[in-house]
């Protein structure tokens, strides 16, 4: 790694200053192209600071398992094998705690964006009493740990028999994800012009209409980029799904729950598995990022 | 098509103290292009958007073709309007944006094709149909909105400002297409502007509008011409009409003729039956000449500026302390600091009350 990093920093580097023409001091603009070189430099390590643990982590969980007790370890993928990750997936607990992980995820998804949305929406566009305390309110439910949280709910949840369901660890990450739901669809709608929500109401759309057909199809990109967070939050939260289930585990609460007990290639395989999913849901939701309509809101 | 009745209509927005439409009243009859002319901020948009329905108003009433309208909301009225900021949708297709109103009021596929068909072909936007309005130029977007507006055969048209956000070229361009497609519809139209050029070339009569009210109502070249005050007066016309501080010799006899009125130096006749006193006199740039300094009557000036306009030339001169503006034919040869004297057409000077600004009706 340490090679690639040289040689992108090299190929970064301006290639040859121009020689400097008479009466024509050239100095601002070879400190512009400095500020460009280190740019792109800046731009590198950020990106190797992501990429490599990744990386790492991938390599470590298709390698055969006595590659990884090598020393030093290798950077490319010399002994490739599935072995590893395979008899991670076959463990006990690993394909229940995926769909559960799964289930939860969506889950979270639709009972926060079912509230969420339409509060998003009621901070936006109306002037109501509490307008501004009731988004400040909503930062304090953040601010609870989530340990504090779950212990009472767990009492409640034990009482009430949904304690160790998918339910459980929904209704907790709902809780948690409904603040930045709420703040950020409400940013999404400010986005929206009201102009073009009046024009649908002109043209005959009932209010509900109006949002279906126009807001809705207008906030769409926000939306999808809100529910990336909610999703990722809830693929992540460790913590609270550990207290409120004990069978039906979370994938992340199942590897954490037999991390310590597990050999070192089937930690990495774990951690390699935990980070897909969030991968594939950014990759599937990017395309609702990028403007659908060739234009920004406007 | 309908007329519009507008009684005693009176609205505050929330957190204000002054009220943004006072108690206006304003009849529009059926096929006639009223528009609502004012500074910002004079209520003219909030009187719109109360016909429209998107906002309530807390008294009055608003009548459409007879029907009582004033709570109703917007898709209940069976209008159409057409929005400063174009208010397309970006996420349909031209041709969809056109059809949004009919395909709201459930009409039968092939008509909404002939009607859209029809619109566009009088708005030139038939090559544009299958586009987003992302990849349309500003003014074929505003095309695609009047477009939009023209299709429903609504009962009333409004039009919020819908020329603002053009650039200049265009808006002369479009303002006389505009006038061509309302006056072939014929529907009745409100339309609301800030420019003064557009009221008068559009409007069949003009509501002036001032802090909330009608300041007055009338047929464009009424307004231009018997501006019912120094407001009035001040907002239309390009330059704005003069006013100056004049004193009025009236006869107190009554005398029909005989009155004077001293500006500066000079007297010049006026119409009997002023009170003595300070008048405010009124004058359009165009309604003052430069004449030699023996002719009778003949106010001396100084001139201050000399702008060539192409057309005319426009002079900013000072009589006395006070400025004024006067039109003159380009070929008239002035400078900077020459003294000149100015002749005003007696029939185009207006009186007004030097401390209310009101127009002292003297026609």
């Amino acid at each position: 790694m340490t090679s690639a990093e040289t040689s992108a920093e090299t190929s970064a580097r301006p290639a040859a200053v121009p020689r400097p023409q008479p009466a024509v001091d050239t100095a601002p603009l070879r400190a512009l192209r400095r500020r460009r070189a280190l740019l792109q430099v800046a731009c590198w390590v950020v990106t190797a600071f992501m990429v490599v643990p990744v990386y790492l982590i991938a390599l470590a969980a298709f390698s055969s398992r006595s590659a990884l007790n090598e020393f030093p370890l290798r950077f490319l993928p010399t002994s490739f094998s599935t072995e590893t990750m395979s008899t991670f997936l076959s463990s006990t607990g690993v394909l229940a705690g995926l769909i559960n992980s799964i289930m939860v995820g969506l889950l979270t998804l639709v009972v926060s964006f079912l509230i969420g949305v339409p509060a998003g929406y009621a901070i936006a566009r109306f002037a109501f009493r509490g307008h501004d305390q009731y988004q400040l309110f909503l930062l304090f439910t953040r601010a609870l740990p989530i340990v504090v949280l779950s212990v009472p709910l767990a009492q409640l949840f034990l009482s009430t028999g949904v304690y160790d369901t998918p339910l459980a660890v929904t209704l907790l990450h709902s809780a948690l994800a409904l603040p930045t739901t709420i703040l950020l669809t409400s940013a999404v709608f400010l986005a929206v012009p009201v102009d073009a929500e009046e024009a649908a109401r002109i043209f005959g759309c009932t209010p509900v209409g109006a949002f279906t057909r126009v807001v809705l199809p207008l906030a769409l990109p926000g939306i999808a980029a809100a529910s990336i967070f909610t999703f990722v939050m809830s693929w992540n939260e460790v913590l609270g799904a550990t207290i409120l289930t004990l069978n039906q585990r979370t994938l992340p609460a199942q590897v954490l729950s037999s991390l310590s007990d597990s050999p070192l290639a089937f930690r990495f395989a774990g951690g390699f598995f935990l980070i897909i999913p969030a991968i594939v849901f950014i990759a599937v939701m990017r395309r609702y990022l990028l403007n659908m309509w060739g234009t920004t809101i406007r | 098509m309908a007329e519009i009745t507008i009684q005693n209509l009176v609205k505050t927005y929330p957190g204000q103290t002054e009220r943004a439409t006072d108690d206006v009243s304003l009849h529009v009859d059926d096929g006639e292009f009223m528009v609502l002319l004012g500074p910002s901020g004079c209520g003219k948009t909030t009187l719109l958007r109360m016909v429209a329905g998107l906002e309530l108003p807390d008294a009055g009433s608003v009548h459409i073709g007879g029907r009582d309208v004033t709570y109703l909301p917007p898709n209940k009225r069976n209008l159409s309007m057409v929005f400063q900021s174009y208010a397309v949708f970006p996420h349909r297709r031209v041709r969809h944006n056109i059809g949004f109103g009919l395909a709201m009021a459930k009409v039968p596929k092939a008509e909404i094709e002939k009607k859209v068909a029809w619109a566009a072909d009088l708005l030139q936007l038939g090559p544009y149909l299958d586009r987003y309005p992302a990849q349309l130029s500003g003014g074929q977007r505003q095309r695609v909105a009047v477009a939009r507006a023209i299709v429903m055969d609504a009962d009333v048209l409004l039009m919020d400002e819908p020329l603002s956000n053009l650039d200049a070229l265009l808006r002369l361009g479009f303002r006389a297409e505009l006038k061509r497609i309302v006056e072939q519809i014929g529907t009745t139209t409100l339309y609301v502007t800030h420019d003064q050029v557009e009221a008068l070339s559009l409007g069949d009569r003009i509501a002036v509008m001032r802090t909330g009210q009608v300041a007055q109502l009338g047929r464009p070249i009424e307004v231009y011409d018997h501006p019912s005050d120094t407001f009035v007066g001040g907002f239309i016309g390009s330059p704005p009409m003069n006013f100056l501080d004049a004193m009025a010799h009236g006869g107190v006899d009554g005398g029909v003729d005989g009155g004077t009125i001293t500006v500066g130096d000079a007297k010049l006749p006026a119409p009997g039956g002023l009170p003595d006193g300070p008048v405010r006199l009124g004058i359009r740039a165009e309604a003052i000449s430069v004449v030699d300094a023996h002719t009778e009557g003949a106010v001396p000036a100084m001139v201050d500026v000399v702008e060539p306009l192409g057309a005319a030339t426009l002079l900013t001169v000072r009589v006395g302390e006070q400025e004024v503006k006067v039109q003159v034919p380009p070929d008239v040869n002035v400078r900077n600091g020459q003294t000149v004297h100015l002749s005003l057409t007696p029939r185009a000077m207006r009186l007004y009350d030097a401390e209310t600004g009101l127009g002292l009706d003297l026609r």
